[in-house]
């Protein structure tokens, strides 16, 4: 009986090591797949293209990003950008505070709307804003009439960005006034605090990483858009040609120059995306944290 | 700021006991208007639009444009390319989380900062990078400019967070106990797997491979350059229906828009549903 269980306890421990041996070698395996993949499908492509663009040394790349037409895009994209997500963050933290707080008839449709754009196709988005404020579209003409251009405008490639960004803030900024619940602003509204003073004192410190959160995902992917531009655009160089079509337009026409030009305006984008993802990645433990 | 100071009005009164929140009055009614009408004029009629202008020369109009053979042809591949790419996405996603939350290595960091590369990265530089490896010019001798695999590859690159993304909180969340009971019961590691671990990370592959399909079917710029929009084999929906908007074929483009919109909104419903299956159970 105490040989047995002697037994027992001598054989127990040897088991788990090597059971763990085992676990080891799948996890080695299922890392060097996970690995591989990201190597192949994200870091080399990313790190070639890097290469690419200096290939011929720095010279050729500050040329291009000294040329008219680069600089036009680049104002032209800061400038898109710059106003669709300030219309995007006015717009997200209005309507966060009215659906957290608020209960009305079609909430959640309203949800769902909000949710919408961001799941099609941008170039659908792009084909309908023409079906509506275009030349033939339903609004166009009154709308020409009246002096307004909004289509092959910077008013169409707005409204455009504004779409194919239009819940990142609002996604972002939801959570967090519903955790943070109602309690404080009604102590500080007892308190004798204004509408604006609450804003101010309470829910923008309470939202404020979620909300720079969100401002951070909308201006990444303002600054990136392409399809739904495009479509409404029209991408005349230095005038309607953002950073993105310039990239494009500059590969569809042959010869290296045109090439070099692709190249560095495509490095400029990455650089702002890859410093973006580092600021929304220094953002999100903050956000856990507080 | 107006539609802000217009909320102030309509604060639930301090004499509401509870955070309930309360119904629409005053200026918080402004507001909402003010949010209705924006959300009319930039998606409601938009959209209305595009399913208006698909019907105009009736359903007859909306068959044709759908049945024409090069509208189909972009149709039927589209949504192939978005099914192989969710399917591959479901299995490597769901591996990939599995590392970055059970394995340690050094640079894991940076492979988690990798990761979301693909969403941060514009879709038209997205496919310049993919060229600059995989394209004629490249070191491996791999061209896929112009192939079917080309927009595969390009739909796998874009979509790659979705599944990670969305099945790594929930492993991490994991009890692990339960994982340790069963293999001290004597299940394998595959077993293990697919009697522990699956049924509780299935919730979030679905919904993160739905996503990515909702994606795929509607991705342009990280196609447009690899496949170099061959008719009847490598054009994309979404390449289709700017061509025919841009030849002045409203119906032939809004008819491929709407059949995109119904599907996306099929896999959007379909989520919901799955997300608040989960949620009861919980």
């Amino acid at each position: 009986m105490t040989d047995t269980l002697t037994r027992q306890t001598t054989t127990a421990p040897a088991a788990p090591p090597r059971r763990r041996r085992r676990t080891t070698r799948t996890a080695w395996v299922l890392r060097l797949i996970a690995l591989a993949y990201i190597l192949a499908l994200v870091a080399l492509p990313v790190a070639s293209v890097v290469q690419h663009t200096f290939a011929d040394g720095l010279g050729p790349v500050l040329d291009v990003l000294r040329s008219p037409d680069f600089l036009a895009a680049l104002r032209l994209t800061l400038e898109v950008a710059g106003i669709a997500v300030l219309l995007n963050t006015i717009f997200g933290v209005g309507m966060a505070l009215l659906l957290t707080r608020y209960r009305f008839p079609g909430r959640r449709l309203m949800s769902a709307v909000i949710d919408l754009p961001v799941s099609i196709s941008p170039v659908v988005v792009g084909v309908a804003l023409i079906l509506v404020y275009g030349t033939y579209g339903w609004f166009g003409p009154a709308l020409e009439r009246a002096g307004f251009q909004i289509i092959f405008a910077v008013p169409g490639m707005v409204l455009a960005t504004v779409l194919v960004s239009l819940p990142l803030v609002l996604r972002e900024v939801v959570p967090t006034l519903e955790e943070a619940g109602l309690e404080q602003e009604q102590a500080a509204q007892s308190l004798g605090a204004n509408a604006w003073q609450r804003f101010r004192r309470i829910t923008l410190p309470t939202i404020r990483w979620a909300l720079a959160y969100g401002v951070a995902l909308s201006l990444a992917r303002s600054l990136g858009e392409f399809g739904a531009v495009r479509v409404v655009s029209g991408s005349v160089a230095g005038t309607s040609q953002t950073l993105t079509l310039y990239v494009n337009d500059s590969y569809q026409e042959f010869g290296p120059d045109a090439q070099r030009q692709a190249f560095a305006a495509a490095f400029v984008l990455m650089a702002i995306a890859v410093s973006l993802i580092v600021v929304i990645a220094a953002l999100r433990p903050d956000q856990e944290k507080s | 700021m107006t539609l802000l100071s217009e909320l102030d009005r309509v604060t639930p009164p301090p004499a509401r006991r509870g955070r309930r929140p309360g119904a629409v009055t005053g200026g918080a009614g402004l507001g909402l208007g003010v949010g209705v009408l924006w959300l009319t004029l930039l998606v409601l009629l938009p959209i209305a639009a595009i399913v208006s202008t698909a019907f105009d020369d009736g359903i007859a109009g909306f068959w044709d444009a759908i049945t024409d053979p090069e509208a189909r042809s972009a149709i039927t591949f589209t949504i192939g390319a978005a099914a192989l790419v969710t399917v591959v996405n479901a299995v490597m996603g769901t591996l990939i989380a599995w590392v970055l939350v059970r394995d340690s290595f050094p640079g894991k960091r940076v492979v988690e900062v990798i990761i979301d590369i693909p969403f941060a990265l514009p879709t038209i530089v997205a496919g310049l990078v993919l060229i600059t490896l995989y394209g004629p010019s490249g070191p491996f001798g791999i061209n896929l400019v112009g192939t079917r695999a080309g927009v595969v590859l390009a739909l796998l690159f874009v979509t790659l967070p979705f599944v990670v993304r969305s099945v790594q909180p929930v492993l991490i969340d994991a009890d692990r106990e339960v994982e340790q009971a069963a293999a001290s019961l004597g299940a394998s590691g595959f077993t293990t797997f697919r009697r522990v671990i699956l049924p509780t990370v299935l919730p979030a592959v679905v919904s993160g491979a739905g996503l990515s399909f909702a994606r795929a079917l509607g991705e342009f710029g990280s196609v447009i350059l690899i496949s170099a929009n061959l008719i009847g084999k490598t054009q994309v929906s979404s390449s289709y229906i700017l061509k025919m908007i841009e030849s002045a074929e409203p119906v032939a483009a809004a008819s491929v828009a709407t059949l995109l919109l119904g599907l996306a909104v099929v896999v959007l419903v379909l989520l919901d549903v799955v997300q608040r299956r989960t949620a009861r159970r919980d």
